[in-house]
């Protein structure tokens, strides 16, 4: 904690939870998919599915996928802008007994169809945490950089990511490794001190059992 | 480094470095961040200027919020200010009137400055912009007291927490009339020590206050709760001033209003499953909301 979490963040209102926290998870779901989103289904949980209208928690969605920060004002017409640019973004709430966190599924899709499907919680102040990434069960938060790597669930994989980044002096603060089942999709969620560039990114691509390199700098 | 988990300790370590509490806030933050002290300086100053812009905009502001619930209320109470019959005269006023139009900004999805939430982000802008205008206080001194109230803000944060889903208003309104009780006394030269009686005054005024939002909305009743909470920010910063302490110190306060959050039932903590949420006219208006939004299955 810092005296910016005090006295900040700047943001567009009205909530921290339903508003800049809906907006990051959105972004980090637009990030990982690589382009803004052209079709995307929404699923709100949680106090989101009663309340998303009067607390903008579609707009800041929206604003999420087509990448703005959370204090940029054209969150306020950004269904509009995501219109008048033919992105199709459907909003659907469940209304469901019981308690749930504030949560959003995702399922996006860019120009080419590629699909992503990102679950996140919004947990209160503007604070996320994804707790799904194509049906693998994750959990990060995007407060330290970090690098979301799909990968194929095989001996080596893990080693020859953790060597490259060691020979970079890239230092691991944590570091998870989730799959659905032995030896099917996994993901390795690592959170790391120092950024990681673009060339290194580009390296870690060319490593044969990793599906994909997706690197968040830290909030 | 300060560990933020005692307002007493840091009174006392301004005191013995004879200097302000925003001055070792400042260059512990510079270390705890990394940066230098111009840098933060630098980033707060804009930080100022963001709130301020929120009530400049909240004043001119037209628009209703999504629910119609709220932009109404600034543009009255400014007409009412400028006709000369507010029983408040022209400081507290103004921090009212700042506070609506704040409030009203977030309502409204303009850009605010959540200090410490986006919930209570009317009371310190109000607070500080007010008296600075009033009483012709330099950028530079406003800057700086962002920082004490900011510090309080951490205490609050560490020793307790900020959040309505935790404790209920008073974390959010609570905590947000104790920083600007303590932002206001540093900007009167209060000693550091009075700092931290405002701090202590503030909270106790505020404790036992439930989050009970109607619909759900950060709406009702919050932005009349930010202009009042305003309103005791400074009168609790008065008494400071004259040199009145309060009997319990700040830090016991803060616990108190943990432990007075712990009792409350979740139906009082921002799940608007109690209180004014389900008065007869609060769940009329949340019926509606649902009905007018196709919310219901």
């Amino acid at each position: 904690m810092n005296i910016f979490d005090m006295i900040g963040p700047v943001m567009v209102g009205p909530s921290s939870s339903h508003t800049a926290g809906a907006l990051k998870i959105a972004s980090v779901a637009a990030h990982i998919l690589g382009s803004t989103p052209q079709r995307a289904k929404i699923h709100l949980y949680g106090s989101f599915s009663g309340t998303y209208i009067g607390h903008g928690t579609d707009k800041a969605v929206a604003a999420g996928l087509m990448g703005f920060s959370c204090d940029d004002e054209r969150i306020k017409t950004s269904l509009v802008i995501a219109a008048q640019n033919g992105y199709e973004y459907i909003f659907v709430p469940v209304l469901e007994d019981g308690d749930h966190p504030n949560t959003l599924k995702l399922d996006i899709w860019d120009a080419q169809d590629k699909k992503v499907s990102i679950t996140g919680e919004s947990t209160g102040g503007g604070s996320i945490n994804i707790c799904d990434y194509n049906s693998i069960k994750v959990s990060f938060t995007t407060k330290s950089h970090t690098l979301v790597i799909p990968h194929k669930d095989t001996p080596g994989a893990i080693a020859s990511v953790t060597g490259i980044l060691a020979k970079q002096h890239i230092n691991i603060g944590s570091m998870n490794v989730y799959r659905t089942q032995k030896g099917s999709g996994a993901a390795m969620i690592i959170e790391t001190d120092q950024l990681v560039c673009n060339e290194l990114i580009n390296e870690l691509k060319l490593l044969p059992d990793l599906y994909d390199v997706i690197f968040i700098s830290a909030e | 480094m300060i560990k933020y988990d005692s307002l007493k300790e840091i009174v006392k370590r301004a005191r013995s470095e004879h200097c302000t509490i925003s001055k070792i806030v400042l260059t512990d933050q510079a270390i705890f961040l990394e940066r230098n002290e111009e840098d933060i300086f630098a980033e707060m100053k804009k930080t100022l200027r963001v709130m301020k812009e929120s009530i400049s905009r909240g004043i001119k502001n037209q628009d209703l919020s999504i629910s119609g619930l709220s932009g109404m209320n600034t543009s009255l109470y400014e007409s009412y200010i400028k006709s000369g019959k507010s029983i408040c005269g022209s400081i507290l006023s103004k921090v009212i009137l700042y506070s609506l139009a704040v409030s009203e900004q977030n309502a409204c999805m303009g850009r605010i400055v959540a200090s410490p939430t986006a919930g209570s982000c009317g009371v310190l802008p109000a607070v500080i912009t007010a008296l600075a205008e009033e009483h012709d206080i330099c950028e530079e001194n406003q800057i700086m007291a962002l920082f004490t109230a900011g510090a309080v803000g951490m205490v609050i944060a560490t020793l307790a927490s900020v959040s309505g889903a935790r404790s209920g208003c008073q974390a959010e309104c609570g905590s947000a009339a104790a920083m600007a009780s303590a932002a206001c006394t540093e900007l009167f030269s209060g000693s550091p020590a009075m700092v931290e009686n405002a701090c202590a005054l503030a909270l106790k005024n505020m404790l036992g206050l439930v989050c009970d939002p109607v619909a759900g909305l950060v709406e009702v009743p919050c932005v009349k709760r930010n202009a009042v909470s305003a309103s005791i920010a400074i009168s609790s910063a008065d008494m400071a001033l004259s040199g009145i302490q309060s009997v319990i110190p700040a830090d016991e306060v803060i616990l108190a209003m943990r432990s007075i959050g712990d009792l409350l039932p979740s139906s009082l903590k921002e799940t608007s499953k109690a209180g004014l949420a389900v008065t007869p006219s609060g769940r009329s208006i949340a019926e509606k909301f649902l009905n007018d939004h196709a919310l219901r299955p």
